[in-house]
């Protein structure tokens, strides 16, 4: 594994979520660091996309605390995310419609410290340079997801399979050290899964990668740890034999009384 | 050539795309205020008007035209920033006819205070070029210098808005936020910083504008004086398609010409009932907007 591999990105400790009367998350508390894939799993409404939007700062926790050890910082704004080392994808794919590919990318990398808004604003040589280094650097996270013939599509007019890879190169640009994939196995076909599996594994050599997903078939033999949710609480936490045999997630997803 | 050039169709193709440069300029800048925020700024021919009485007026009594033109398009900016982050920030999320409300509000409050400041008197903006027409083989010819500082200072400002969208990675950033912006925050661009230089850039445009129709010799700068230039604009905006910068300063010059031609052949009464027909037509056809790239949708 590379350099900085167990590094911690991203921990919730103790976080709890209310919406109105109704609790989404009570007590939750796991972690990610670099070079691991962790799943977090659950039945519908178990609290996964929740769990994963307070991480991301679109939710505050009710109690708890979410920290971004990289930055030593806590309870971060969405668009401090990338800067704590973070990046996301969203359930779908949600390109910018009326940009290029290579465009969408682009937009990837907008926490460069290079570059700088008044650089850019008045295409000082030095915001020019910016510019064309972050546009090489967009073709080349296209193509070494092998996309790269893609880029001056329109994301309508690829097809879906190609359309997530590209939401993934975004969030590359960041250069994250943790990426969150949110349901990446949704609408793809049995060649797409496991190229789009094959692609995270080959991630991981210099990140970490969580993700919320309900393809079991997909999760169980790509992640090494996982994290499964069920009324809004951690039930288990364990690689994925361990959580296989597990009788409260058995009786979780099967309704089985305990 | 010659004779071509001083008819009568030359004069009135000209003289239209001198008026219809300024009506695309307005409705750009319409463009890009409902592109980042989706408001229709009404206030958007008096937020300009107030820049350059500042700039061109007060401080014209200390500088000459060129500084006093970059005084007031930095007075645009400002006024621009500050009404996104004072007035309108509240506004996003709430129902349409808040902003609606407010903006409107907002125009008859700035003319006020322009009046109340330097009165309702016209004045004149000394320019540094002539309003009187070139004469070609002793026949005068539908151009001066001042049109043509007219159309180039247009064709300039709109190039350079061009540039800055669709070829800087600031561009990528506004058009970004416009599109999805929780997307947008998610990839770490500051989407309301974003918004407040949609405001401003808009309000920059806008002043660059007003100091055009205000500098013309036989306008002068009063508070009203963008107002029937506005309904124009925002015609020609609607006309074009609100979501389409380029579709907006088309629809702008090619309105600028129909008008020059209903005011010479018809009447110089019946410009705002054509302009306003060409409105209810161009909505009935197309309600998005001639270049409006989003497709009607039937419910």
């Amino acid at each position: 594994m590379s350099d900085g591999s167990g590094q911690p990105i991203l921990a919730l400790e103790g976080v709890s979520v209310d919406f109105g009367g109704l609790r989404a998350l009570h007590d939750i508390s796991f972690g990610v660091a670099t070079g691991e894939i962790v799943g977090l799993i659950g039945p519908n409404g178990a609290g996964k996309t929740t769990a994963f939007n307070v991480a991301c700062g679109f939710v505050k926790p009710t109690a708890g605390a979410v920290h971004y050890p990289l930055i030593q910082k806590s309870n971060l704004r969405p668009n401090q995310l990338s800067r704590a080392g973070i990046a996301r994808t969203l359930q779908g794919v949600g390109l910018f419609t009326h940009c290029t590919v290579l465009e969408n990318v682009m937009a990837g990398g907008q926490t460069r410290p290079d570059g700088g808004f008044l650089n850019s604003f008045v295409a000082s040589p030095r915001g020019i340079r910016a510019e064309r280094r972050l546009r090489d650097d967009a073709m080349n996270v296209l193509a070494r997801l092998g996309v790269a013939d893609v880029a001056s599509e329109l994301p309508s007019s690829i097809p879906y399979g190609i359309a997530k890879k590209v939401s993934v190169a975004r969030a590359l640009m960041s250069e994250p050290r943790l990426l969150m994939l949110d349901e990446p196995a949704s609408g793809l076909d049995e060649a797409e899964l496991s190229e789009f599996a094959a692609m995270i594994l080959d991630l991981r050599s210099s990140m970490g990668v969580l993700l919320v997903e309900h393809n079991m078939e997909f999760v169980m033999p790509l992640v090494e740890r996982l994290v499964v949710l069920n009324f809004g609480e951690v039930i288990a936490e364990g690689t994925p034999g361990e959580v296989r045999n597990n009788d409260a997630v058995v009786a979780a997803y099967l309704g089985v009384a305990q | 050539m010659d004779v071509f050039l001083t008819s009568r169709i030359a004069s009135d193709v000209l003289g239209g795309l001198t008026n219809g440069v300024i009506y695309g300029l307005v409705a750009l800048s319409l463009v890009l205020v409902w592109r980042s925020t989706g408001i229709l700024n009404f206030a958007q021919g008096a937020m300009p008007m107030l820049a350059t009485y500042v700039g061109m007026v007060t401080f014209g009594h200390y500088f000459g035209y060129w500084i006093c033109v970059v005084i007031a398009v930095l007075v645009g900016f400002l006024i621009g920033a500050g009404t996104e982050r004072v007035l309108v920030r509240p506004l996003y999320g709430k129902p349409e006819i808040n902003p609606v409300v407010v903006m409107v509000g907002f125009l008859t409050v700035l003319e006020a205070v322009a009046a109340a400041i330097w009165s309702s008197t016209p004045r004149s903006l000394t320019t540094p070029f002539s309003p009187i027409d070139f004469h070609l083989s002793g026949k005068p010819f539908a151009l001066s210098a001042f049109s043509l500082y007219q159309i180039i200072t247009a064709v300039v400002v709109m190039v350079a808005v061009a540039v800055l969208f669709r070829f800087t990675n600031l561009g990528l950033q506004l058009r970004a936020s416009a599109l999805a912006p929780e997307v947008s925050r998610l990839l770490g661009v500051r989407v309301n910083r974003m918004l407040t230089l949609g405001w401003t850039l808009s309000t920059g445009v806008g002043t660059i504008t007003a100091i055009l129709v205000a500098s013309n010799f036989f306008t002068g700068l009063t508070p009203q004086v963008m107002d029937g230039i506005f309904a124009f604009g925002f015609i020609a905006a609607a006309v074009g398609g609100l979501d389409s910068p380029v579709g907006s300063i088309v629809a702008g010059i090619v309105m600028g010409i129909i008008l020059q031609f209903v005011g010479d052949y018809v009447n110089s009464n019946a410009i705002i009932l054509v302009a306003l027909a060409i409105l209810i037509v161009s909505l009935m056809a197309r309600p998005n907007g001639v270049f409006s790239p989003v497709k009607t949708r039937r419910v």
